[in-house]
């Protein structure tokens, strides 16, 4: 049983590209080309020069040596938080831009929840000069409005949607609309491995620097090319495909994944959709999804934006189906007191998603020698307000 | 018994007129109302749209129209049952038009098996895929005798345009414009190219002009480059206008204007 995308586009039974005819073309396009030109040299000298002296990569591997005391084992923290604009979007936006050049695309557009996306995408095209367009929910505008006046002031538009629950899911349909209606001319940078196929293979790729990193760094710090653990936090599930991408047929690795539980998972209030969803199509994909008994999709809910999503990527469906991922569902309280662990015990302030991942020690018992690798995606910069309303109280 | 759009096909040779709309909108009873209406005041077909949350190839009109179905309380289990008698009173043809979530979730048999002992007579779902239709489903919809009319584009090239018409039974969808539903466009240069070709290709599956068709000129362009065409979005919007008049009243005055029996 394999865990790479096949030539259809699927993930055992999740995947595929359910796309109105409208979009077949560009679909096709990109299906057609993403390998030859992720594959090409110019490329790849291209995408690992910016890696490196703009995004800032490689980014360290760090021995949590306090957290390691408290939870008698070997704790490393991949720092993604350390990149530029502070989370692991970059390394997609920094692939896509470039793909949206070789395809000689003049226009961008992008869907955000929480702004990480939006402002990773708005820096990109700041730097290469490409009109860009970000969709945002008009809720999510008003509760993220740092992130709003960021993307301005790198020169993107933020078009606010009002349709549906004004939230990310609808932000994605807006931007899906916008490309069916400018068919030719405009390349869409999705922000998770989701959507329809080659989408989540491409974003997955772009990603899996994580894990090329991680592996070379875990032999430099251990003696063995591979951990015992591999722990990241799932929404759409783009860190965490890029962390585990090259340990997926690796057995002695365990891929613990954290999603959302938001106030618990029979709470109603929750983003827990690989625990909780059933197969249904979502954005073009065959996936795990929060629905109702008429194929309705359900709004989720977690304290952390990113997270917040009704499906999460097809290689997460999988994964969690065929029980090679272990999936723990994290509450709201749980990441809060994990992310306060963390900067007490480390110094480290981390996202709000970051924090169900972190959160998920508390859950597995790894043994005092084994090696444990949490993916630090993102800092907590953008959570501060939440985290001082904890604070206070 | 043959399908009812095979038979409209043979008996009216042109300006054929399908009019979509929403179920459970603008009230959630109705769609059966406005089934009769539309039947009565010139109608040649109708597409009863299932509601759903995400409507991703959708503009704002139909958008705004689904969730207000959904609101009301529409399911589709609720429509089939609304529809239950509708043969008694209506026999032009009649497809469902919706995205592929919901009838998943219904169980793509049993939703097969709910449209025959309703009396419909096709479907229409934009984000199943030709391929994935062929593969999966296409001896399903055979054998439950139900038509599945599919989608091409302005870019869609013409070798995949003979194979999605080969698929099509009923009619072809002919997009007008690559956009959503309810854009309002006028007819170009490179759409009148697009039809063009399409005439050109002499497909034996009749083709139907749909989105950015909105009164009686965009109509009668669309007729010159195919059998008839499909009106929606404004369609809905003269459902939702503001003014006193009763849904048969709007329905008559936007058929007369269309059918040009009463100026715009």
């Amino acid at each position: 049983m394999g865990y790479k995308v096949d030539s259809g586009g699927f993930y055992g039974e999740y995947g595929g590209a359910y796309i109105p005819e409208m979009l077949y073309p560009n679909i096709r396009e990109l299906e057609d080309s993403y390998m030859n030109i992720i594959q090409s040299e110019g490329f790849q000298s291209e995408f690992r020069l910016l890696l490196r002296d703009y995004a800032g990569r490689p980014t360290p591997l760090f021995k949590a040596e306090r957290l390691s005391a408290h939870y008698g084992t070997q704790i490393f923290l991949k720092r993604e938080d350390l990149n530029h604009t502070g989370a692991h979007k970059i390394n997609n936006t920094i692939g896509q831009i470039l793909m949206a050049r070789q395809l000689k695309k003049k226009r961008i557009i992008a869907e955000t929840g929480a702004g990480q996306h939006g402002v990773a995408t708005a820096t990109v095209c700041a730097l290469t000069g490409m009109e860009c367009i970000v969709y945002m929910g008009a809720l999510d505008m008003e509760r993220q409005a740092p992130n709003v006046k960021k993307m301005l002031m790198l020169g993107a538009e933020v078009r606010p949607v009002h349709s549906g629950n004004k939230t990310l899911k609808d932000a994605t349909n807006e931007a899906i609309r916008d490309w069916i209606n400018h068919p030719v001319d405009t390349h869409y940078i999705i922000g998770s491995v989701v959507g329809p196929h080659p989408y989540p293979d491409m974003v997955t790729r772009f990603q899996s620097v994580i894990s090329e990193e991680i592996r070379m760094q875990v032999m430099e710090k251990t003696g063995r090319d591979y951990p015992d653990y591999l722990v990241a936090c799932v929404g759409g599930g783009s860190n965490a495909a890029g962390a585990y991408y090259h340990y997926l047929d690796d057995r002695r690795v365990s891929l613990i994944s954290a999603e959302a539980a938001g106030k618990g998972l029979d709470s109603g209030l929750t983003a827990a959709t690989s625990l909780l969803g059933r197969p249904g199509i979502i954005h073009g994909s065959r996936t795990l999804l929060m629905q109702d008994d008429d194929g309705q999709i359900e709004e989720p809910y977690s304290i952390s934006a990113g997270l917040d999503y009704p499906g999460v990527g097809p290689l997460h469906a999988w994964l969690a189906e065929s029980g090679r991922a272990r999936v723990y569902a994290i509450t709201d309280d749980e990441a809060l007191q994990a992310a306060f662990l963390c900067t007490r015990k480390e110094g480290i302030i981390p996202a709000l998603e970051t924090a169900h991942a972190l959160a998920a020690l508390e859950k597995i018992n790894p043994g005092a020698e084994d090696v444990v690798v949490v993916n630090l995606s993102g800092r907590g910069d953008k959570d501060m307000d939440t985290y001082i309303d904890k604070l206070e109280i | 018994m043959s399908n009812r759009i095979d038979q409209l096909f043979r008996e009216r040779d042109k300006e054929i007129l399908s009019i979509y709309i929403t179920a459970g909108y603008p009230g959630i009873n109705d769609t059966p109302r406005l089934l009769r209406a539309l039947q009565e005041h010139g109608a040649d077909m109708v597409e009863i749209g299932i509601p759903f949350s995400d409507p991703l190839a959708d503009g704002p009109v139909i958008q705004q129209s689904s969730q207000l179905a959904l609101q009301n309380g529409i399911t589709l289990d609720l429509l089939f049952n609304q529809l239950k008698e509708i043969r008694k009173s209506v026999n032009i043809p009649l497809v469902m038009m919706g995205y592929l979530n919901p009838v998943l979730q219904m169980g793509v048999e049993r939703f097969l098996s709910r449209c025959r002992d309703t009396g419909i007579d096709g479907v229409i779902v934009p984000d199943l895929p030709p391929a994935e239709y062929e593969s999966h489903y296409l001896e399903l919809f055979r054998s439950y005798g139900i038509y599945n009319s599919l989608l091409v584009t302005p870019h869609t090239d013409d070798t995949r345009i003979r194979q999605i018409a080969a698929l099509s039974e009923g009619f072809l969808y002919l997009v007008a414009a690559s956009s959503t539903t309810g854009a309002r466009t006028s007819v170009g240069d490179q759409q009148r190219d697009y039809f063009q070709r399409l005439k050109m290709m002499k497909l034996q599956v009749p083709g139907l002009i749909g989105f950015g068709i909105s009164n009686r000129p965009t109509f009668l362009t669309a007729c010159k480059y195919a059998r008839g065409a499909i009106i929606g979005s404004a369609f809905i919007e003269a459902l939702g206008a503001e003014n006193s008049l009763s849904i048969e009243e709007r329905v008559e005055r936007f058929m007369g204007e269309i059918r040009g029996k009463i100026p715009a």
